[in-house]
């Protein structure tokens, strides 16, 4: 029995929940993790990764010294390199040295545009902040973005349209006091365990009715009063049907919408052609299911809506989570407790990452870059002479790798983030990448992306920092440091730190932007100063529960709901819609559906969970086929299959499962000897940028064994 | 409020809610009684009679953790006959199950002076320790069946289902259904079971390794990740 030398309170870095761990350690080994039962958000739930999946931090493939690589890369010359004898271990002096000539003779050569980096919503607040003061102050550049372009883009531009705010409207517990609430395109068991924890609850023991609309048959559809099987894609027609059967039955709130809305009548006279009938037809979701639906939400006294990555990753992602407001606008379904519009958030700090300013159109609190005022306002908090930073819009994630190469971006500066696993149509990617002229790494492990660094830089993890996350539901929390970062890995905020003044002394500037921090508490007391809605979060006030933001001063109790009085664009604006099909759809060439996601027991690019005990609960790459298409196919279970789109073909193993519904297939992107986004499309969504990574057309069929990457590996689980 | 029901416990006055178990209220007032089975996050079962009371009027002991308030009852959370009941309770433990890692049971044992010999002829469960997935393993010889990771793997949080009894009376144990490896069952690996377990039954096969005296890259040397890397690399 170990005795533990100290158990230290953090904030799990998986998903957008935001667990509260208590992390037992010994000998700087942590060795168990529990949580409080009398946590605020977990109530000492956790789920395998919280619990479990910490031990990446003592892989030894993990890098603990700066590298530095020995074969000089460039344009068209930039290979991979996974193996550590092509790097040369180097000294920090040595490595951020190199980082501050290359970035320098760069920027002097080609200007503020040829400047990128990639921020980490994984990392926290503090880091992140720096990490775009960094681009803007010194490079003068807003090429910066995150993986939030990949994932609730469409949902943040929705909602910033229409109520001036993008994050979640409640807060996920309130799910208790639904009477009724629709879940979709989220598979909440496996992606935000421990709210589906409090859906069940609110199902079975405070009797709430669910709606799950998602093509797939998830596990909370055993969880349902109604389960609408919508086809990928067809998100516009069915909700904007539930809003005409609203209308046509007169169910809809018409003192809110006087109060509180505009633009009803447009909208209205753009909802009558979605007949439940036309939705139907092209949903595949029986009309009688569309006018119950349409029902139990508008009449009940409480109704929310919860949704996560299958409404935003669309060509029309936009559109689908506008469908999604409209019925909250209608029916008055939101700024009361246990209502509301609720994009549950991906990453543990993807909320955080974007309140911090790593968006390419916005400073810190989405003060826009092209608005004179805010400009001036950040020139002033960072000693820039007036004019001096760059008033217009940065590029976002997918476009930053679409313009790399003469005239357009040069050099790329990656923390934390993983391109080569994560943007649509890896090939391309690929091609991207070898095409800058420099690229810096921070990471943990040499991932699909940082094989491709000049200079690696190692960070600390997690559980070797201080900071803060901000969780789906608002929620600044505190991050601690539990064991000292291994070897030579520093802190990420401390790494910026360095380079940034580096690269201050060599352009000769003038006046600092300030990069000396004793704490990361002084980074959020300045992160306060120039964003209104943490002016009131201070690490006192966090030391033991979260605060939500807004809040706007020290006296402010933080905000679990919001929009009680109005909306933050006064109020709610209705937008009418036209139902656009995705951009590629099945042919008798490619006949089925691609929709990707996650499994419970990876997250995202695998750099932290595929180097974790968790892969050994879910070794390989595994497509869904509904048994008729597996059937009609040839194609029997655990078999290895090849799956091929227009862009690429990944050989996997067939997951024979009702899980899925006929036409549509299945793949997570967790796994790079398998990477899913080989097949994805990189169509974006026209205002959001996102990609559409929910429906590509692909063909599946029978493969060997032996053209598995790991032929011979069958992990039997009870559960898929 | 005026729904109230006022109680008394050890002569103090005690006013509570009229829902409230005897365990909730004496915890308002800060009175201590001791509890095994209860979990604050788990339904109260009555299972381990560590918490019995007195209740004037009453023939039995009540257990405090189900026992609900009733206007103007007595309580009496001291006496000679619960200490001899509850010194029974941890002797009878003791005559069957390991509590090596039970902190909490072996301090009730010194206070109540309970004799882990006290009945010699008993045998403790001789239970192999239950090795079959990478992320917890199960030593059901250090179980006192106090029911709650079966309640927690069910409807006091995850709702999987994965837990239940096998076998009766002395014989019972927490086992999957039919046996299965935990790999096979509905198990999603939370572990909410092992943040509940009291007694070191349920252990992170990490903290469970690194007591065997590996160190990381030892337990690394154990995965299959690694064995397959190694075996591609020769």
């Amino acid at each position: 029995m170990i005795q533990p030398e100290r158990v230290v309170t953090t904030t799990c870095p998986y998903c957008g929940v935001g667990c509260k761990l208590e992390l037992h350690v010994r000998d700087d080994l942590i060795y168990r993790v529990t949580s409080p039962f009398d946590a605020e958000v977990n109530h000492g739930n956790l789920c395998v990764k919280g619990r479990f999946g910490y031990d990446f931090i003592y892989n030894k493939h993990r890098i603990t010294t700066p590298l530095v690589r020995k074969t000089p890369q460039g344009p068209g010359q930039r290979t991979q390199a996974f193996d550590l004898s092509e790097w040369e271990p180097v000294s920090w002096d040595t490595a951020l040295d190199v980082i501050a000539d290359r970035m320098v003779e760069i920027y002097r050569r080609d200007g503020s545009h040829a400047m990128a980096v990639y921020g980490c919503a994984k990392a926290t607040n503090e880091d992140n902040y720096l990490l775009q003061k960094m681009l803007r102050a010194i490079f003068r550049s807003n090429n910066v973005d995150h993986c939030t372009r990949l994932c609730h883009a469409g949902s943040v531009v929705a909602l910033q349209m229409a109520v001036g705010s993008s994050a979640m409207s409640n807060t996920a517990a309130e799910v208790i006091y639904n009477d009724v609430f629709i879940l979709t395109g989220s598979n909440v068991t496996e992606n935000h365990p421990i709210i589906s924890l409090q859906m069940k609850a609110a199902v079975e023991k405070y009797g709430a009715k669910l709606i799950v609309a998602d093509p797939r048959r998830i596990e909370m559809v055993d969880f349902a009063t109604l389960w609408l099987a919508q086809k990928p894609g067809t998100d516009v027609p069915l909700f904007s049907a539930m809003a005409h059967v609203i209308l046509q039955e007169k169910l809809y709130n018409a003192t809110f919408i006087r109060e509180r809305t505009e633009n009803f009548e447009e909208f209205a006279a753009s909802m009558e052609k979605f007949t439940p009938e036309y939705a139907e037809s092209i949903s595949g979701v029986p009309r009688e299911s569309i006018v119950q639906a349409a029902r139990m939400y508008a009449t009940a006294q409480n109704a929310a809506i919860y949704w996560a990555l299958g409404i935003p990753e669309h060509s029309h992602g936009t559109d689908n989570a506008f469908a999604l407001i409209h019925l909250a606008l209608l029916t008055g379904q939101i700024g009361r407790k246990g209502t509301g519009l609720n994009p549950l958030r991906g990453q543990n700090n993807v909320q955080g990452t974007s309140d911090a300013g790593v968006m390419p159109w916005h400073y810190p609190g989405y003060q826009r870059v092209d608005q004179e005022e805010s400009a001036e306002k950040f020139e002033k908090a960072w000693n820039i002479e007036p004019g001096g930073l760059n008033r217009k819009l940065g590029l976002t994630t997918t476009e930053i790798l679409g313009a790399v190469g003469k005239g357009g971006v040069r050099s790329l500066y990656i923390m934390g983030e993983n391109p080569m696993m994560s943007e649509p149509n890896l090939n391309h990617t690929r091609h991207q990448m070898e095409q800058l002229e420099f690229v810096v790494a921070q990471d943990l492990f040499i991932n699909e992306s940082g094989a491709f660094a000049d200079v690696f830089l190692p960070a600390a993890s997690w559980a070797e920092k201080e900071g803060t996350f901000t969780n789906t539901d608002r929620r600044v929390q505190r991050v601690r440091v539990a064991i000292p970062p291994r070897g030579q890995t520093k802190p990420d905020w401390q790494i910026i730190c360095d380079v940034a003044k580096r690269l201050e002394t060599r352009l000769g500037r003038p006046t600092s932007a300030g990069w000396e921090y004793a704490h990361p508490s002084d980074i959020l007391a300045e992160i306060g100063r120039v964003v209104p809605e943490y002016a009131g979060v201070t690490y006192p006030r966090i030391e033991n529960e979260g605060l939500q933001v807004p809040v706007w001063d020290e006296q402010h109790p933080g905000s679990p709901f919001l929009f009680a009085e109005r909306f933050p664009r006064g109020r709610g604006k209705f937008h009418p819609m036209e139902y656009i099909p995705s951009v590629e759809m099945p042919n008798d060439e490619y006949p089925l559906i691609l929709t990707t996601g996650r499994v419970l027991e990876h997250w995202h690019g695998g750099t932290l969970t595929r180097h974790s005990q968790l892969d050994e609960l879910y070794p390989e790459a595994r497509i869904d086929i509904h048994p008729a298409d597996a059937a009609r196919l040839d194609i029997a279970k655990d078999q290895a299959v090849r799956v091929t789109s227009r862009r690429g073909t990944i050989v996997l193993r067939a997951q024979v499962s009702y899980k899925t519904t006929m036409g549509v297939v299945f793949v997570p992107f967790h796994f790079a000897e398998a990477a899913a986004n080989l097949l994805t499309i990189d169509a974006l969504d026209p205002l959001a940028k996102i990609p559409e990574y929910k429906i590509c057309a692909v063909r599946v069929m029978p493969a060997r064994e032996e053209e598995l990457a790991n032929p011979g590996l069958i992990q039997e689980r009870g559960r898929y | 409020m005026t729904d109230e029901v006022q109680i008394s416990i050890n002569g103090q006055t005690v006013q509570v809610a009229p829902d409230t178990t005897i365990l909730q209220a004496a915890e308002s007032v800060g009175i201590e009684i001791p509890t095994i089975c209860y979990h604050e996050a788990c339904t109260a079962n009555g299972l381990c009679r560590i918490c019995v009371v007195e209740v004037e009027g009453s023939r039995t002991l009540v257990p405090a953790c189900i026992g609900k308030v009733t206007a103007g009852m007595k309580v009496q959370t001291d006496s000679a006959r619960i200490a001899t009941s509850r010194r029974t309770i941890l002797e009878l433990l003791h005559s069957s199950v390991n509590l090596s890692e039970a902190a909490e049971i072996q301090g009730y044992s010194a206070v109540y002076e309970a004799n882990p010999l006290r009945f010699p002829e008993s045998r403790p469960r001789d239970i192999p320790i239950i090795d079959d997935n990478p992320m917890y393993v199960r030593d059901y010889s250090k179980c006192i069946l106090c029911w709650r990771c079966v309640q927690v793997c069910a409807d006091d949080a995850q709702y999987t289902f994965a837990l239940n009894f096998s076998g009766r009376g002395y014989e019972t144990q927490i086992a999957t259904f039919f046996e299965k490896p935990m790999q096979a069952t509905t198990c999603v690996f939370c572990g909410q079971c092992v943040g509940v377990c009291p007694t070191g039954a349920l252990k992170p096969k990490r903290e469970y390794l690194m007591e065997q005296g590996l160190n990381p890259d030892e337990i690394q040397e154990l995965t299959r990740t690694e064995r397959r890397r190694k075996h591609r690399n020769t």
